[in-house]
Protein backbone atom coordinates (compact mmCIF):
# COMPACT_ATOMS: atom_id res chain seq x y z
CA UNK A 1 0.00 0.00 0.00
CA UNK A 2 1.27 3.34 -0.86
CA UNK A 3 0.64 6.86 0.25
CA UNK A 4 -0.16 9.56 -2.47
CA UNK A 5 0.02 13.11 -0.99
CA UNK A 6 -0.93 15.39 -3.92
CA UNK A 7 -0.81 19.72 -3.65
CA UNK A 8 -2.32 21.23 -6.34
CA UNK A 9 -4.48 24.27 -7.51
CA UNK A 10 -7.93 24.92 -5.64
CA UNK A 11 -9.54 25.16 -8.73
CA UNK A 12 -8.53 22.06 -10.15
CA UNK A 13 -9.85 19.50 -7.34
CA UNK A 14 -13.28 18.74 -9.07
CA UNK A 15 -11.40 17.92 -12.17
CA UNK A 16 -8.79 15.44 -10.44
CA UNK A 17 -11.40 14.26 -7.60
CA UNK A 18 -13.61 12.91 -11.41
CA UNK A 19 -10.52 11.35 -12.63
CA UNK A 20 -9.56 9.37 -9.27
CA UNK A 21 -13.35 8.28 -8.89
CA UNK A 22 -13.45 7.05 -12.85
CA UNK A 23 -9.84 5.07 -12.38
CA UNK A 24 -12.01 2.98 -9.31
CA UNK A 25 -10.14 4.95 -6.49
CA UNK A 26 -13.17 4.82 -3.37
CA UNK A 27 -11.50 6.87 -0.56
CA UNK A 28 -9.87 10.62 -0.42
CA UNK A 29 -8.75 12.82 2.70
CA UNK A 30 -8.91 16.31 1.12
CA UNK A 31 -7.38 19.61 3.04
CA UNK A 32 -6.97 23.00 2.86
CA UNK A 33 -3.77 24.22 2.95
CA UNK A 34 -1.63 27.43 2.33
CA UNK A 35 1.86 27.09 0.85
CA UNK A 36 3.90 27.79 -2.31
CA UNK A 37 6.95 26.20 -4.50
CA UNK A 38 8.86 28.54 -6.43
CA UNK A 39 5.46 30.62 -6.90
CA UNK A 40 5.65 33.97 -5.94
CA UNK A 41 2.97 35.56 -3.90
CA UNK A 42 1.02 38.85 -4.31
CA UNK A 43 0.30 41.61 -2.14
CA UNK A 44 -2.45 42.91 -0.09
CA UNK A 45 -2.93 46.93 0.74
CA UNK A 46 -4.97 47.10 4.29
CA UNK A 47 -5.07 51.04 5.07
CA UNK A 48 -2.19 51.78 3.53
CA UNK A 49 -0.10 48.98 4.82
CA UNK A 50 1.78 46.58 2.44
CA UNK A 51 1.44 42.94 3.30
CA UNK A 52 3.09 40.47 1.45
CA UNK A 53 1.04 36.88 1.25
CA UNK A 54 3.22 34.37 -0.09
CA UNK A 55 0.90 31.91 1.49
CA UNK A 56 -1.10 30.90 -1.34
CA UNK A 57 -4.00 29.13 -1.08
CA UNK A 58 -4.30 25.02 -1.98
CA UNK A 59 -6.15 21.94 -1.95
CA UNK A 60 -4.18 19.03 -0.45
CA UNK A 61 -5.65 15.60 -1.03
CA UNK A 62 -4.49 12.47 0.59
CA UNK A 63 -5.15 9.30 -1.12
CA UNK A 64 -3.73 5.33 -0.15
CA UNK A 65 -3.63 2.71 -2.85
CA UNK A 66 -3.18 -0.72 -3.63
CA UNK A 67 0.75 -0.89 -5.17
CA UNK A 68 -1.01 -2.16 -8.89
CA UNK A 69 -2.60 0.95 -8.19
CA UNK A 70 0.41 3.83 -7.68
CA UNK A 71 0.85 4.28 -11.11
CA UNK A 72 -2.83 5.01 -12.69
CA UNK A 73 -3.08 7.33 -9.76
CA UNK A 74 -0.37 9.55 -10.50
CA UNK A 75 -0.94 9.38 -14.12
CA UNK A 76 -4.59 10.31 -13.58
CA UNK A 77 -3.70 12.95 -11.08
CA UNK A 78 -1.30 14.34 -13.03
CA UNK A 79 -3.43 14.98 -16.68
CA UNK A 80 -5.98 16.38 -14.53
CA UNK A 81 -4.08 19.10 -12.32
CA UNK A 82 -1.29 20.08 -15.12
CA UNK A 83 -1.64 23.49 -16.68
CA UNK A 84 1.95 24.03 -17.53
CA UNK A 85 2.14 27.13 -15.23
CA UNK A 86 4.32 27.96 -12.06
CA UNK A 87 1.85 26.49 -9.27
CA UNK A 88 0.74 23.56 -10.54
CA UNK A 89 2.13 21.56 -7.59
CA UNK A 90 3.55 18.57 -6.63
CA UNK A 91 3.06 14.80 -5.55
CA UNK A 92 4.77 13.00 -2.70
CA UNK A 93 4.43 8.86 -2.42
CA UNK A 94 5.57 7.12 0.67
CA UNK A 95 4.83 3.35 2.28
CA UNK A 96 2.02 2.82 4.24
CA UNK A 97 2.39 0.08 6.98
CA UNK A 98 -0.84 -0.76 7.82
CA UNK A 99 -4.77 0.59 6.71
CA UNK A 100 -8.02 -0.24 8.91
CA UNK A 101 -11.32 0.58 9.01
CA UNK A 102 -12.68 1.23 11.98
CA UNK A 103 -16.44 -0.02 11.52
CA UNK A 104 -14.97 -3.43 11.81
CA UNK A 105 -11.44 -4.06 11.98
CA UNK A 106 -10.80 -4.82 8.85
CA UNK A 107 -7.16 -4.60 7.92
CA UNK A 108 -4.66 -4.72 5.03
CA UNK A 109 -5.79 -3.83 1.20
CA UNK A 110 -9.30 -4.82 2.23
CA UNK A 111 -9.36 -1.77 4.36
CA UNK A 112 -9.02 0.83 1.81
CA UNK B 1 -90.65 35.19 17.80
CA UNK B 2 -87.33 36.67 18.25
CA UNK B 3 -87.59 40.13 19.77
CA UNK B 4 -85.87 42.73 16.90
CA UNK B 5 -83.06 43.49 18.31
CA UNK B 6 -81.47 44.98 15.57
CA UNK B 7 -84.91 46.75 14.39
CA UNK B 8 -84.90 48.26 17.85
CA UNK B 9 -81.44 49.26 17.44
CA UNK B 10 -81.74 51.69 14.89
CA UNK B 11 -84.66 53.22 15.82
CA UNK B 12 -83.47 54.42 18.70
CA UNK B 13 -80.08 55.31 17.31
CA UNK B 14 -82.14 57.06 14.69
CA UNK B 15 -84.22 58.48 17.15
CA UNK B 16 -80.59 59.78 19.20
CA UNK B 17 -79.35 61.59 16.43
CA UNK B 18 -82.58 63.18 15.52
CA UNK B 19 -83.37 64.24 19.05
CA UNK B 20 -80.04 65.85 19.22
CA UNK B 21 -79.73 67.55 16.09
CA UNK B 22 -83.14 69.38 16.59
CA UNK B 23 -81.99 70.25 20.51
CA UNK B 24 -78.72 71.44 19.64
CA UNK B 25 -79.56 72.80 16.29
CA UNK B 26 -77.96 76.01 14.59
CA UNK B 27 -77.26 79.61 15.64
CA UNK B 28 -79.73 80.52 12.85
CA UNK B 29 -82.27 78.54 13.59
CA UNK B 30 -82.23 79.18 17.64
CA UNK B 31 -82.70 83.11 16.60
CA UNK B 32 -85.54 82.29 13.64
CA UNK B 33 -87.61 79.91 16.62
CA UNK B 34 -86.97 82.48 19.90
CA UNK B 35 -87.43 80.57 22.49
CA UNK B 36 -89.74 82.43 25.20
CA UNK B 37 -89.57 82.46 28.80
CA UNK B 38 -86.54 82.78 31.21
CA UNK B 39 -83.37 81.78 28.56
CA UNK B 40 -82.48 85.08 27.27
CA UNK B 41 -79.98 85.37 24.36
CA UNK B 42 -77.60 86.80 27.01
CA UNK B 43 -76.75 84.20 28.99
CA UNK B 44 -76.42 81.49 25.64
CA UNK B 45 -73.97 83.76 24.73
CA UNK B 46 -71.76 84.38 27.80
CA UNK B 47 -72.24 79.99 27.98
CA UNK B 48 -71.38 79.89 24.32
CA UNK B 49 -68.14 82.52 24.97
CA UNK B 50 -67.05 79.86 27.25
CA UNK B 51 -67.14 76.60 25.80
CA UNK B 52 -65.32 78.28 23.10
CA UNK B 53 -62.68 79.83 25.36
CA UNK B 54 -62.67 75.91 26.43
CA UNK B 55 -62.66 74.17 22.97
CA UNK B 56 -59.45 76.77 22.24
CA UNK B 57 -57.66 75.37 24.95
CA UNK B 58 -58.42 71.82 24.15
CA UNK B 59 -56.89 72.19 20.93
CA UNK B 60 -54.13 73.88 22.44
CA UNK B 61 -53.42 70.66 24.14
CA UNK B 62 -54.01 68.27 21.13
CA UNK B 63 -51.69 70.55 19.08
CA UNK B 64 -49.21 70.23 21.40
CA UNK B 65 -49.87 66.26 22.32
CA UNK B 66 -49.36 65.80 18.15
CA UNK B 67 -46.32 67.61 18.10
CA UNK B 68 -45.18 65.80 20.93
CA UNK B 69 -45.99 62.78 19.46
CA UNK B 70 -44.26 63.18 16.15
CA UNK B 71 -41.44 64.40 17.89
CA UNK B 72 -40.87 61.68 20.31
CA UNK B 73 -41.25 58.69 17.88
CA UNK B 74 -38.16 60.49 16.03
CA UNK B 75 -36.35 60.73 18.97
CA UNK B 76 -37.02 57.29 20.68
CA UNK B 77 -35.97 55.38 17.12
CA UNK B 78 -32.73 58.02 16.48
CA UNK B 79 -32.11 56.93 20.18
CA UNK B 80 -32.14 53.21 18.86
CA UNK B 81 -30.54 53.40 15.96
CA UNK B 82 -27.41 55.25 17.95
CA UNK B 83 -27.44 52.01 20.29
CA UNK B 84 -27.29 50.42 16.99
CA UNK B 85 -24.48 51.85 16.00
CA UNK B 86 -22.90 50.56 19.29
CA UNK B 87 -23.90 47.40 18.73
CA UNK B 88 -23.50 45.38 16.22
CA UNK B 89 -22.06 48.45 14.12
CA UNK B 90 -18.87 49.90 15.94
CA UNK B 91 -18.77 45.66 17.71
CA UNK B 92 -18.09 44.12 14.03
CA UNK B 93 -16.17 47.13 12.21
CA UNK B 94 -13.73 47.08 15.37
CA UNK B 95 -14.10 43.26 15.01
CA UNK B 96 -13.41 42.99 11.53
CA UNK B 97 -10.09 44.09 12.01
CA UNK B 98 -8.30 42.43 14.57
CA UNK B 99 -6.86 39.33 14.60
CA UNK B 100 -9.42 35.75 14.51
CA UNK B 101 -8.20 35.66 18.10
CA UNK B 102 -9.23 38.96 19.34
CA UNK B 103 -12.73 38.89 17.82
CA UNK B 104 -14.66 38.63 21.25
CA UNK B 105 -12.39 40.49 23.25
CA UNK B 106 -13.03 43.69 20.76
CA UNK B 107 -16.53 42.86 20.83
CA UNK B 108 -16.82 42.81 24.45
CA UNK B 109 -15.54 45.86 25.43
CA UNK B 110 -17.86 47.81 22.88
CA UNK B 111 -20.67 45.55 24.31
CA UNK B 112 -19.62 46.09 27.77
CA UNK B 113 -19.65 50.16 27.23
CA UNK B 114 -23.37 49.48 26.79
CA UNK B 115 -24.07 47.66 29.92
CA UNK B 116 -21.93 49.67 32.53
CA UNK B 117 -21.97 53.05 30.49
CA UNK B 118 -25.48 52.81 31.23
CA UNK B 119 -25.92 52.16 34.49
CA UNK B 120 -23.47 54.87 35.18
CA UNK B 121 -25.46 57.00 33.41
CA UNK B 122 -28.59 56.33 35.45
CA UNK B 123 -27.14 56.76 38.55
CA UNK B 124 -24.67 59.57 38.32
CA UNK B 125 -23.15 60.88 34.74
CA UNK B 126 -26.34 61.76 33.28
CA UNK B 127 -26.62 64.80 36.29
CA UNK B 128 -23.19 65.75 35.82
CA UNK B 129 -22.94 66.20 32.31
CA UNK B 130 -27.03 67.93 31.90
CA UNK B 131 -27.75 68.09 35.64
CA UNK B 132 -27.54 72.37 36.54
CA UNK B 133 -24.37 73.34 37.88
CA UNK B 134 -21.44 75.34 36.32
CA UNK B 135 -19.93 76.69 33.40
CA UNK B 136 -17.72 73.14 33.39
CA UNK B 137 -19.70 70.35 34.96
CA UNK B 138 -23.26 69.52 36.04
CA UNK B 139 -24.55 69.38 39.78
CA UNK B 140 -25.89 66.47 41.52
CA UNK B 141 -29.40 67.14 41.80
CA UNK B 142 -30.34 64.89 39.25
CA UNK B 143 -28.22 61.90 40.41
CA UNK B 144 -30.56 58.58 40.36
CA UNK B 145 -32.18 60.55 37.48
CA UNK B 146 -34.33 62.54 40.44
CA UNK B 147 -36.45 64.78 38.68
CA UNK B 148 -36.06 63.54 35.12
CA UNK B 149 -39.72 61.94 34.51
CA UNK B 150 -41.76 62.32 31.76
CA UNK B 151 -42.17 66.38 31.21
CA UNK B 152 -40.21 68.12 28.82
CA UNK B 153 -37.21 70.38 29.85
CA UNK B 154 -37.84 73.72 28.23
CA UNK B 155 -34.07 74.28 27.87
CA UNK B 156 -33.17 70.99 26.09
CA UNK B 157 -36.00 70.14 23.83
CA UNK B 158 -39.49 71.58 24.71
CA UNK B 159 -41.48 68.82 22.81
CA UNK B 160 -40.23 65.50 24.10
CA UNK B 161 -40.49 63.70 27.74
CA UNK B 162 -36.96 64.68 29.56
CA UNK B 163 -36.67 60.82 30.15
CA UNK B 164 -36.33 60.76 26.24
CA UNK B 165 -33.65 63.53 25.77
CA UNK B 166 -31.98 61.32 28.66
CA UNK B 167 -31.99 58.08 27.25
CA UNK B 168 -30.93 59.67 23.93
CA UNK B 169 -28.09 61.43 25.27
CA UNK B 170 -26.67 57.97 26.93
CA UNK B 171 -26.84 56.55 23.71
CA UNK B 172 -23.50 58.73 22.63
CA UNK B 173 -22.53 58.30 26.24
CA UNK B 174 -22.27 54.74 25.45
CA UNK B 175 -20.20 54.67 22.03
CA UNK B 176 -18.13 57.62 22.62
CA UNK B 177 -15.69 55.25 25.27
CA UNK B 178 -16.25 52.25 22.71
CA UNK B 179 -14.66 54.67 20.05
CA UNK B 180 -11.27 54.81 22.06
CA UNK B 181 -11.13 50.74 22.66
CA UNK B 182 -9.84 51.19 19.02
CA UNK B 183 -6.63 52.34 20.07
CA UNK B 184 -5.83 49.89 22.64
CA UNK B 185 -7.03 46.87 20.66
CA UNK B 186 -5.54 43.49 21.13
CA UNK B 187 -3.48 44.51 24.48
CA UNK B 188 -5.95 45.93 27.18
CA UNK B 189 -6.93 43.80 29.67
CA UNK B 190 -10.65 43.58 30.29
CA UNK B 191 -10.88 44.42 34.01
CA UNK B 192 -8.50 47.38 33.67
CA UNK B 193 -10.81 48.64 30.49
CA UNK B 194 -13.40 48.98 32.62
CA UNK B 195 -12.21 50.80 35.36
CA UNK B 196 -10.57 53.14 33.01
CA UNK B 197 -14.03 53.75 31.05
CA UNK B 198 -16.04 54.73 34.27
CA UNK B 199 -13.22 56.81 35.51
CA UNK B 200 -12.87 58.71 31.69
CA UNK B 201 -16.73 58.78 32.06
CA UNK B 202 -16.71 60.93 35.02
CA UNK B 203 -14.14 63.27 34.65
CA UNK B 204 -13.63 63.65 30.49
CA UNK B 205 -17.03 63.10 28.43
CA UNK B 206 -19.41 64.43 31.44
CA UNK B 207 -17.38 68.17 31.71
CA UNK B 208 -17.17 67.70 27.82
CA UNK B 209 -20.77 66.82 27.25
CA UNK B 210 -21.73 69.09 29.87
CA UNK B 211 -19.57 72.53 28.45
CA UNK B 212 -20.79 71.88 24.88
CA UNK B 213 -24.64 70.28 25.33
CA UNK B 214 -25.39 70.85 29.50
CA UNK B 215 -27.09 74.23 30.85
CA UNK B 216 -24.80 76.87 31.75
CA UNK B 217 -21.35 75.73 29.43
CA UNK B 218 -19.08 77.27 28.80
CA UNK B 219 -19.08 76.21 24.74
CA UNK B 220 -22.84 76.11 24.64
CA UNK B 221 -23.45 77.72 21.50
CA UNK B 222 -27.63 77.31 22.24
CA UNK B 223 -27.40 78.17 25.81
CA UNK B 224 -25.59 81.09 25.77
CA UNK B 225 -21.98 79.93 26.86
CA UNK B 226 -18.83 81.99 26.34
CA UNK B 227 -17.48 80.83 23.84
CA UNK B 228 -19.93 79.26 21.65
CA UNK B 229 -18.87 76.39 19.96
CA UNK B 230 -20.66 74.97 17.14
CA UNK B 231 -21.45 70.96 17.68
CA UNK B 232 -24.65 69.99 16.67
CA UNK B 233 -23.84 66.36 17.21
CA UNK B 234 -20.66 65.66 18.75
CA UNK B 235 -17.73 66.23 17.04
CA UNK B 236 -15.69 67.58 19.70
CA UNK B 237 -17.98 66.22 22.62
CA UNK B 238 -17.39 62.46 21.16
CA UNK B 239 -15.61 62.41 18.25
CA UNK B 240 -12.57 64.39 18.88
CA UNK B 241 -12.40 63.55 22.84
CA UNK B 242 -12.62 59.58 22.08
CA UNK B 243 -9.56 60.14 19.04
CA UNK B 244 -7.08 62.40 21.21
CA UNK B 245 -8.26 60.15 24.42
CA UNK B 246 -7.61 57.08 21.63
CA UNK B 247 -3.96 58.35 21.00
CA UNK B 248 -2.53 58.80 24.34
CA UNK B 249 -3.81 55.66 25.12
CA UNK B 250 -2.66 53.88 22.57
CA UNK B 251 0.75 55.68 23.35
CA UNK B 252 1.19 55.20 26.83
CA UNK B 253 0.40 51.26 26.50
CA UNK B 254 3.02 51.06 23.30
CA UNK B 255 3.00 48.81 20.60
CA UNK B 256 1.47 45.36 20.26
CA UNK B 257 3.70 42.45 20.18
CA UNK B 258 5.52 42.51 16.80
CA UNK B 259 4.35 45.41 15.37
CA UNK B 260 5.04 47.11 12.97
CA UNK B 261 6.85 43.86 11.34
CA UNK B 262 4.88 41.00 12.01
CA UNK B 263 1.22 41.09 9.35
CA UNK B 264 -1.84 41.76 11.60
CA UNK B 265 -4.17 42.11 8.90
CA UNK B 266 -8.06 42.09 9.87
CA UNK B 267 -9.19 39.20 9.89
CA UNK B 268 -12.53 39.69 7.87
CA UNK B 269 -13.12 42.76 6.08
CA UNK B 270 -16.67 41.20 5.98
CA UNK B 271 -17.44 42.34 9.26
CA UNK B 272 -16.12 45.30 8.99
CA UNK B 273 -18.52 46.25 5.89
CA UNK B 274 -21.42 45.01 7.97
CA UNK B 275 -20.06 47.27 11.20
CA UNK B 276 -19.80 50.29 8.94
CA UNK B 277 -23.24 50.13 7.15
CA UNK B 278 -24.78 49.66 10.12
CA UNK B 279 -22.97 52.79 11.61
CA UNK B 280 -24.18 54.92 8.27
CA UNK B 281 -27.61 54.03 8.46
CA UNK B 282 -27.44 54.64 12.43
CA UNK B 283 -25.65 57.90 11.71
CA UNK B 284 -29.00 59.51 10.96
CA UNK B 285 -30.16 58.64 14.57
CA UNK B 286 -27.08 60.06 15.90
CA UNK B 287 -27.10 63.68 13.41
CA UNK B 288 -30.71 64.22 12.67
CA UNK B 289 -31.88 62.83 16.22
CA UNK B 290 -29.73 65.40 17.39
CA UNK B 291 -32.37 68.48 16.20
CA UNK B 292 -34.48 66.79 18.71
CA UNK B 293 -37.55 67.21 17.02
CA UNK B 294 -38.92 65.57 13.83
CA UNK B 295 -39.08 68.86 11.88
CA UNK B 296 -36.70 70.29 9.05
CA UNK B 297 -33.73 71.04 11.07
CA UNK B 298 -33.90 66.85 11.39
CA UNK B 299 -34.19 66.88 7.17
CA UNK B 300 -31.70 69.03 7.10
CA UNK B 301 -28.94 67.16 9.22
CA UNK B 302 -29.95 64.02 7.91
CA UNK B 303 -29.62 64.81 4.22
CA UNK B 304 -26.02 66.34 5.35
CA UNK B 305 -25.12 63.24 6.91
CA UNK B 306 -25.95 61.08 3.96
CA UNK B 307 -24.06 63.64 1.33
CA UNK B 308 -21.27 64.12 3.56
CA UNK B 309 -20.43 59.95 3.73
CA UNK B 310 -21.04 59.32 -0.03
CA UNK B 311 -18.26 62.52 -0.77
CA UNK B 312 -15.87 61.32 2.11
CA UNK B 313 -16.27 57.50 0.44
CA UNK B 314 -15.53 59.06 -3.02
CA UNK B 315 -12.63 60.63 -1.45
CA UNK B 316 -10.99 58.10 0.24
CA UNK B 317 -11.30 55.77 -2.77
CA UNK B 318 -9.96 58.87 -5.28
CA UNK B 319 -6.97 58.63 -2.93
CA UNK B 320 -6.52 55.06 -2.55
CA UNK B 321 -6.93 54.58 -6.27
CA UNK B 322 -4.05 57.45 -6.94
CA UNK B 323 -1.44 55.69 -4.61
CA UNK B 324 -2.04 52.51 -4.47
CA UNK B 325 -3.65 51.79 -7.93
CA UNK B 326 -6.98 49.92 -6.72
CA UNK B 327 -9.63 51.07 -4.27
CA UNK B 328 -10.26 48.57 -1.72
CA UNK B 329 -13.71 47.96 0.03
CA UNK B 330 -11.72 48.85 3.74
CA UNK B 331 -10.53 52.08 2.23
CA UNK B 332 -13.92 52.49 1.46
CA UNK B 333 -16.04 52.00 4.13
CA UNK B 334 -12.95 53.83 5.64
CA UNK B 335 -13.72 56.89 4.00
CA UNK B 336 -17.78 56.44 4.59
CA UNK B 337 -16.79 56.50 8.16
CA UNK B 338 -14.36 59.71 8.15
CA UNK B 339 -17.08 61.32 6.44
CA UNK B 340 -19.74 60.73 8.75
CA UNK B 341 -17.76 62.07 11.83
CA UNK B 342 -16.45 65.53 10.34
CA UNK B 343 -20.21 66.10 9.11
CA UNK B 344 -21.48 65.59 12.93
CA UNK B 345 -20.68 68.39 14.25
CA UNK B 346 -21.95 70.79 11.47
CA UNK B 347 -25.03 68.14 10.31
CA UNK B 348 -27.63 70.57 11.39
CA UNK B 349 -25.86 74.12 10.10
CA UNK B 350 -24.68 73.12 6.58
CA UNK B 351 -26.09 73.33 3.25
CA UNK B 352 -26.25 69.71 1.49
CA UNK B 353 -23.43 71.21 -0.97
CA UNK B 354 -21.30 72.17 1.81
CA UNK B 355 -21.92 68.69 3.08
CA UNK B 356 -20.10 67.35 -0.13
CA UNK B 357 -17.36 69.25 0.48
CA UNK B 358 -17.11 68.69 3.64
CA UNK B 359 -17.24 64.77 3.05
CA UNK B 360 -14.80 65.38 0.09
CA UNK B 361 -11.57 67.12 2.58
CA UNK B 362 -12.73 64.69 5.44
CA UNK B 363 -11.89 61.80 3.02
CA UNK B 364 -8.72 62.91 1.60
CA UNK B 365 -7.86 64.43 5.00
CA UNK B 366 -8.35 60.71 7.11
CA UNK B 367 -6.88 58.75 4.56
CA UNK B 368 -3.26 61.04 4.52
CA UNK B 369 -4.12 61.00 8.73
CA UNK B 370 -4.05 57.44 8.76
CA UNK B 371 -1.66 55.84 5.79
CA UNK B 372 1.09 58.58 5.73
CA UNK B 373 1.16 60.46 9.83
CA UNK B 374 0.73 57.02 11.08
CA UNK B 375 3.69 55.30 9.57
CA UNK B 376 5.42 58.50 9.88
CA UNK B 377 5.22 59.13 13.83
CA UNK B 378 5.02 55.12 14.46
CA UNK B 379 2.55 54.84 17.14
CA UNK B 380 0.12 51.39 17.40
CA UNK B 381 -3.32 53.17 16.96
CA UNK B 382 -4.41 49.84 16.10
CA UNK B 383 -7.68 50.89 14.65
CA UNK B 384 -7.30 54.44 13.32
CA UNK B 385 -9.11 55.92 16.58
CA UNK B 386 -7.35 58.83 16.17
CA UNK B 387 -6.75 58.79 12.18
CA UNK B 388 -10.38 58.76 11.42
CA UNK B 389 -12.49 60.11 15.28
CA UNK B 390 -9.59 62.31 16.69
CA UNK B 391 -8.49 63.82 12.88
CA UNK B 392 -11.63 63.78 11.36
CA UNK B 393 -13.50 65.30 14.54
CA UNK B 394 -10.92 68.18 14.36
CA UNK B 395 -11.37 69.00 10.60
CA UNK B 396 -14.93 68.55 11.15
CA UNK B 397 -15.31 71.18 13.85
CA UNK B 398 -12.52 73.58 12.00
CA UNK B 399 -14.91 73.20 8.59
CA UNK B 400 -18.12 74.37 11.01
CA UNK B 401 -16.70 77.48 11.30
CA UNK B 402 -16.47 77.98 7.75
CA UNK B 403 -19.37 76.07 6.46
CA UNK B 404 -22.27 76.89 9.06
CA UNK B 405 -24.97 78.85 7.33
CA UNK B 406 -28.16 80.57 9.46
CA UNK B 407 -30.32 79.52 6.53
CA UNK B 408 -30.30 76.48 7.37
CA UNK B 409 -30.03 76.99 11.59
CA UNK B 410 -30.06 80.41 12.99
CA UNK B 411 -29.01 79.97 15.73
CA UNK B 412 -27.43 83.06 16.66
CA UNK B 413 -30.85 84.62 15.74
CA UNK B 414 -32.37 84.81 13.09
CA UNK B 415 -30.49 87.15 9.70
CA UNK B 416 -27.14 86.75 12.57
CA UNK B 417 -24.13 85.15 10.32
CA UNK B 418 -23.34 82.27 11.69
CA UNK B 419 -20.03 80.53 9.71
CA UNK B 420 -16.95 82.07 8.38
CA UNK B 421 -18.05 81.76 4.20
CA UNK B 422 -21.54 84.05 5.66
CA UNK B 423 -19.16 86.43 7.19
CA UNK B 424 -18.71 85.64 10.55
CA UNK B 425 -14.68 84.61 11.05
CA UNK B 426 -15.01 84.91 14.84
CA UNK B 427 -17.07 81.68 14.89
CA UNK B 428 -13.77 79.98 13.61
CA UNK B 429 -12.02 81.31 16.74
CA UNK B 430 -14.67 79.94 19.02
CA UNK B 431 -14.56 76.57 17.42
CA UNK B 432 -10.57 75.71 17.84
CA UNK B 433 -11.17 77.39 20.93
CA UNK B 434 -13.96 74.44 21.60
CA UNK B 435 -11.55 71.68 19.92
CA UNK B 436 -8.61 73.00 22.15
CA UNK B 437 -10.48 72.58 25.23
CA UNK B 438 -11.61 68.81 24.12
CA UNK B 439 -7.83 68.04 23.56
CA UNK B 440 -6.57 69.59 26.51
CA UNK B 441 -9.35 67.80 28.58
CA UNK B 442 -8.90 64.34 26.63
CA UNK B 443 -5.03 64.66 26.71
CA UNK B 444 -4.41 65.26 30.82
CA UNK B 445 -7.46 63.36 31.87
CA UNK B 446 -6.71 60.58 30.17
CA UNK B 447 -3.29 60.54 31.32
CA UNK B 448 -4.14 60.70 34.60
CA UNK B 449 -6.77 58.04 34.40
CA UNK B 450 -3.89 55.59 32.65
CA UNK B 451 -1.67 56.24 35.39
CA UNK B 452 -3.57 55.65 38.13
CA UNK B 453 -5.11 52.42 36.41
CA UNK B 454 -1.86 51.38 35.30
CA UNK B 455 -0.15 51.56 38.78
CA UNK B 456 -3.56 50.00 40.46
CA UNK B 457 -3.96 46.70 38.69
CA UNK B 458 -1.93 46.95 35.42
CA UNK B 459 -2.96 48.27 31.94
CA UNK B 460 -2.10 45.58 29.72
CA UNK B 461 -2.21 41.88 29.14
CA UNK B 462 0.92 39.55 29.97
CA UNK B 463 2.53 38.87 26.90
CA UNK B 464 1.90 35.36 26.98
CA UNK B 465 -2.00 36.61 26.96
CA UNK B 466 -1.18 38.60 24.33
CA UNK B 467 -0.05 35.91 22.44
CA UNK B 468 -2.86 33.07 22.86
CA UNK B 469 -5.11 36.34 22.56
CA UNK B 470 -7.96 38.09 24.01
CA UNK B 471 -10.64 35.84 23.11
CA UNK B 472 -9.32 32.93 25.16
CA UNK B 473 -6.74 35.14 28.26
CA UNK B 474 -9.83 37.63 28.84
CA UNK B 475 -12.93 35.75 28.29
CA UNK B 476 -12.05 31.87 28.04
CA UNK B 477 -13.60 31.61 24.82
CA UNK B 478 -12.78 31.19 21.20
CA UNK B 479 -15.00 33.41 18.67
CA UNK B 480 -14.37 30.55 15.78
CA UNK B 481 -14.28 26.84 16.80
CA UNK B 482 -12.87 25.60 13.96
CA UNK B 483 -13.42 21.87 15.82
CA UNK B 484 -16.88 21.59 15.83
Amino acid sequence: MQKIEAVIQPSKLDAVKDALVEIGVEGMTITEARGHGRQKGHTEFYRGQEYSVDLLPKVKLEIVVRDEMVDKAIQAIMTAARTGTIGDGKIFVSKIDEAIRIRNDERGEIAL
Amino acid sequence: MRFPVVKVFLALLFTMIFGASVLTGSRAMAQAAPQAGAQGTGTSQTDRIAALEKQAADNAAAIAAAQTAGDNGWMLVSAALVLMMSGPGLALFYGGLVRKKNILGTMMQTFAMMAVITVLWGLVTYSLAFGEGNAFIGGLHNIFLHGVGLAPDVKYAATIPLQTFMVYQLMFAIITPALITGAFAERMKFSAMLVFMVLWALFVYSPMAHMVWGKGGFLNAALGGRFPCLDFAGGTVVHVTSGVSALVTAIYLGKRLGYPKVPMPPHSVVLSFIGACLLWVGWFGFNAGSALSAGTLATSAFVATHFAAAAAALGWGAAEWFRQGKVSALGAISGAVAGLVAITPAAGFVTPMSALWIGLIAGVFCYMMVVKVKALFGYDDSLDAFGVHGAGGTMGAILTGIFANSVINPIFGAGKPTGLLEGNWHQLLNQIVGVAIAWTLSIVGTLVILFIVDKSIGLRVSEDDERTGLDLSQHGEEGYDWAH
